[in-house]
């Protein structure tokens, strides 16, 4: 009960922040420096964040859906020669740091949304490109071959036991995926992309606390109800006997 | 001497083990048995503490269990469990020789200890000492897991279901080991078992539970013979008894002079083997050796007169 | 035995040959006017009279096609090796030939064409090295010659006509200052976290209402975007700064390396704890009861079975946390907490490509590199239980 107590608080406070901020100038404006702005009106937080949440949504749908497709292409028998490949591959990009991800997409793609888009798209799909491989290999052998043993074609098998029973751990990648993909599109504002990164990085380079703090506490908020929606879903699925 | 007095044990008001009392003799088996949830798991691990009692004492050769810390009380007694419990990043030697070293006793008697006890088990030392309990059969690792626990000398060794992960060919090899080992040492053993057939094989003595209570204590035959509830008969098995009856006494017993035809049966073996080793051939008796040289042979109608009920 | 030929061949190393070709028709290195100004693309075989180019294009084209068979990994491993060799021959004639006579300002960089190669050999060396599965002990020698030879390509100076080393020429003293500072806070916070990680970890194993109530604050700072939790670092350390005496002597304030390091401590709790955690909890119920049963201590239960058990697992936690703090203390360049960061957001602002690779180049090898010697590390921990998981 608590927790859902503290949940419709977050959600009140993040949408307060976003839709009126101007509710928050007595609480702000200690730590706004004289003269500067005690919240941010170089663009309305609503954009900011609607947009930051569209390019969110647009790298991890496309990601998901071409590593669960490169997924499942390494595990079937004709690409199989890939698998190793595409394990190491997976776990050996996820040390490149998002960030410098981020700046080596600029010199290649330029200044704007356009890199930091890319750059989401690329590092979101090695989680879930990892997660799928180890969920669709790992699947229990008995199960597996009685789904043979009562007829299903390959497709059928692959539609009605393989992706069902990996699913946990997709999803589990997918949400890696996109927490990741909300910190980096933070940083995306650094390339000029409209996120509300801006917000920090305009806080800082004026050094007004007020915007810092006001742009952290927007993100990680985002962030955090975002990454709880994730888990209850999941925990929803697993619980309601679907998988 | 384990004397056993008023054991009990409650969990949120529900008795698992209920005023327990039983004594167990020096140098013999008592094998405790039960159907899961009887309480016979617990009443071990009131033993050596794992479980404290709330109320009931338990004294090892006189002295009160309660008298010193778990842990100090816990190195003087072996403890075996089902699937071993092996460490599995120790050698073999090093596992053996856990407890001698939680007692810092020095490295040459650890190591000899170590090598004795592999001999005793039929595991070439300078083969296994090294190896880790990965590298073993399960039959081997289950060996290895007595080793360890017998690796100080203790006063008393508890068992929880030993042979529970073996399948049933090297299970009745480990059960005679047991059993030859147990005479060799004279050890003190209890024994938790849920296979009635185990205790009969392995006993002295066994204790039927029930429900938390303690419903039978007495020896194999009597068991087998007088079962002091229905719960204990359902154990026993009615239609089993006369061949668990028989699968006690040993062929010697009721040797008489004459000369079947044959293969022969080893004097050591039970009666239910030479029950079995008629019906199989179509004889009416078979011969007996001892050593090698034939004593002379068990009839069938010997052993029908054994197997018979007598009230 | 005689192999089908569609068999003899290896799927990845055909598919990287074609790849390889194709990159090679890319531009291979630009040449610009000056650091600022987008380059021209160069042909590798444009940049400097034929026969100088040919042995390094043909050593990169016999690479790729080393690469092909499937049964002989050393070969296609030698080969993709071969490759790189190739590729560096080709930086060190190209930079030079462009440079003559380009004016004194011109700078001469590495292109996509260099760069899809570089990616190409390097995925075929691991794929190579993922069938040969060499041991830990192999490894870690393949791993010190690899950046022992990246040493000495680089402290040769054969490369140094390049932009981006250029850029570290003129800039050695910061450059040096920003890999220390870089390598403090990655480390410095990595043994904090641990400090505080490992015994609160034990504790948390030791008391489930306790591992209740952190795990999930753990997770929940975990969630926090790096630079949001870089930022809300910054009003609370500079309030420490100001209120607690002497704090702020001691160098602790709003900006620069205290809150970046506070950062990246508290993004290293979870994977520290939690794997600590996993890994005491890994031990087997059985071995557990049996060490309990037989007399151990808590203390020697946990020194002397729980700790080694686990120790594959607590060790991979922080191979999570180094790879993920070399990765995070870029962000400290942002709010002045130094680091390869301030060549990368310095880069950025100046849209001078060059300075952000040489933040960024070092910072992805020396996370690879950490990467993959904690695998090593991992690996070496857990011989004894292999042979029961296979």
């Amino acid at each position: 009960m608590t927790a859902a107590a503290l949940r419709v608080a977050m959600l009140a406070v993040l949408l307060a922040l976003v839709i009126r901020p101007h509710w928050f100038e007595p609480v702000f404006a200690p730590l706004a420096p004289a003269g500067g702005p005690v919240i941010y009106d170089r663009a309305s937080l609503l954009s900011l964040s609607l947009n930051h949440l569209g390019l969110v949504l647009a790298a991890s749908v496309t990601a998901t859906l071409v590593a669960v497709g490169l997924a499942v292409l390494v595990t079937r028998p004709a690409g199989a020669a890939f698998r190793p490949l595409a394990r190491s591959v997976a776990n050996m990009g996820q040390t490149f740091p998002p960030v410098a991800v981020l700046a080596l997409a600029v010199p290649s793609l330029g200044f704007g949304s356009g890199p930091t888009l890319v750059a989401l798209f690329l590092y979101g799909l090695l989680p879930i490109l990892e997660n799928a491989i180890t969920g669709l290999t790992n699947l229990p052998r008995a199960t597996m071959e009685a789904a043979r043993g009562i007829g299903l074609s390959r497709g059928q098998r692959l539609m009605r036991v393989e992706i069902p029973l990996a699913l946990p751990v997709i999803l589990t990648g997918i949400r890696l995926s996109v927490v990741i993909a909300l910190g980096t599109a933070t940083i995306g504002s650094t390339v000029a992309a409209r996120t509300l990164g801006e917000v920090i990085i305009a806080g800082l380079l004026t050094s007004n606390t007020a915007l810092v703090l006001q742009g952290g506490l927007i993100v990680g908020l985002f962030a955090v109800l975002i990454h709880d929606a994730m888990l209850q879903i999941e925990t929803r699925l697993l619980r309601g006997g679907r998988i | 001497m384990i004397e056993i007095i008023g054991l009990t044990k409650t969990y949120d008001s529900v008795k698992a083990v209920d005023d327990v009392t039983l004594t167990v003799e020096s140098g013999t088996i008592t094998v405790i048995v039960g159907t899961s949830g009887s309480g016979k798991t617990t009443l071990l691990r009131m033993v050596n503490r794992l479980e404290e009692p709330t109320s009931g004492e338990v004294r090892i050769n006189g002295a009160s269990t309660q008298a010193v810390a778990p842990h100090i009380l816990r190195r003087r007694i072996g403890y075996v469990i089902q699937g071993n419990g092996l460490f599995p990043h120790h050698t073999v030697a090093r596992n053996i020789a856990a407890v001698p070293n939680l007692l810092n006793w020095p490295r040459d008697r650890i190591a000899a200890r170590v090598d004795e006890l592999l001999d005793l088990f039929s595991l070439d030392p300078d083969q296994y000492r090294d190896r880790y309990p990965a590298d073993l059969s399960g039959g081997q690792q289950q060996r290895v897991g007595v080793a360890r626990a017998l690796a100080s000398r203790p006063d008393l060794m508890l068992m929880d279901e030993p042979f529970g992960a073996l399948d049933p060919i090297i299970r009745a090899r480990a059960q005679d080991d047991l059993r030859r080992i147990q005479r060799k040492l004279g050890s003190t053993i209890l024994l938790v078992t849920h296979d009635m057939e185990e205790a009969i094989r392995l006993a002295d003595r066994i204790a039927v539970m029930d429900g938390g209570r303690l419903v039978q204590y007495d020896a194999p035959a009597r068991i087998i013979a007088h079962p002091a509830t229905g719960f204990v008969a359902d154990m026993v098995g009615d239609v089993e008894r006369p061949l668990r009856l028989l699968s006690l006494i040993p062929v010697s017993e009721v040797v008489t002079d004459g000369s079947a035809d044959g293969a022969a049966i080893s004097a050591e073996a039970s009666l239910r083997d030479a029950l079995s080793a008629c019906l199989w051939t179509g004889r009416t008796a078979v011969p007996v050796e001892r050593d090698g040289v034939r004593i002379g042979q068990v009839t069938l109608d010997a052993i029908r007169a054994r197997a018979e009920f007598r009230a | 035995m005689r192999v089908p030929w569609h068999r003899a061949f290896s799927a990845p190393g055909v598919l990287f040959a074609g790849l390889g070709f194709a990159a090679l028709l890319a531009p291979f290195m630009t040449i610009a006017a000056n650091r600022i100004v987008a380059g021209d693309g160069i042909r590798a075989w444009d940049m400097a009279p034929d026969y100088a180019t040919w042995p390094g294009l043909a050593a990169v084209l016999v690479g790729l096609l080393l690469g092909l068979p499937e049964r002989l990994a050393l070969v296609r491993l030698g080969g993709a090796v071969q490759g790189l060799c190739g590729l560096v021959l080709l930086l060190s004639i190209g930079g030079p030939a462009l440079l003559e006579g380009a004016g004194t300002n011109a700078r001469v960089s590495p292109a996509l064409g260099f760069w899809c190669l570089l990616g190409i050999f390097l995925l075929l060396v691991a794929d190579a090295l993922v069938r040969m599965a060499p041991g830990p002990p192999a490894r870690a020698g393949l791993l010190a010659l690899a950046v022992g030879a990246l040493a000495a390509v680089l402290g040769s100076g054969v490369l140094s006509d390049l932009s981006v080393l250029q850029e570290y020429a003129s800039r050695r003293e910061a450059f040096l200052a920003a890999a220390w500072r870089h390598l403090g806070l990655a480390f410095g916070s990595l043994a904090l976290a641990a400090v505080i990680g490992f015994p609160l970890g034990i504790l948390c194993h030791r008391a489930a209402n306790l591992r209740a109530a952190t795990l999930p604050v753990l997770s929940f700072l975990q969630t926090i975007p790096s630079l949001a939790m870089f930022g809300l670092m910054i009003p609370v350390l500079s309030w420490v700064g100001r209120t607690v005496p002497g704090a702020e002597a001691a160098g602790i304030a709003g900006i620069g390396f205290a809150p970046a390091f506070l950062a990246l401590v508290l993004y290293a709790l979870l994977p520290i704890v939690g794997n600590t955690v996993a890994g005491l909890a890994a031990t087997p119920p059985a071995a557990r009861e049996a060490a309990r049963g037989m007399g151990m201590t808590p203390g020697q239960r946990l020194w002397r079975v729980e700790l080694p058990l686990g120790l594959p697992v607590i060790l991979t936690g922080l191979r999570i946390v180094l790879v993920q703090n070399i990765g995070l203390a870029v962000i400290a360049g942002l709010i002045g907490g130094g680091g390869f960061g301030t060549f990368v957001f310095q880069g950025l602002n100046q849209t001078a490509t060059d300075l952000i690779l040489l933040g960024a180049l070092p910072t992805v090898a020396l996370a690879l590199t950490a990467a993959l010697f904690m695998d090593i590390l991992v690996d070496l921990t857990r011989p004894a239980q292999e042979a029961r998981h296979d």
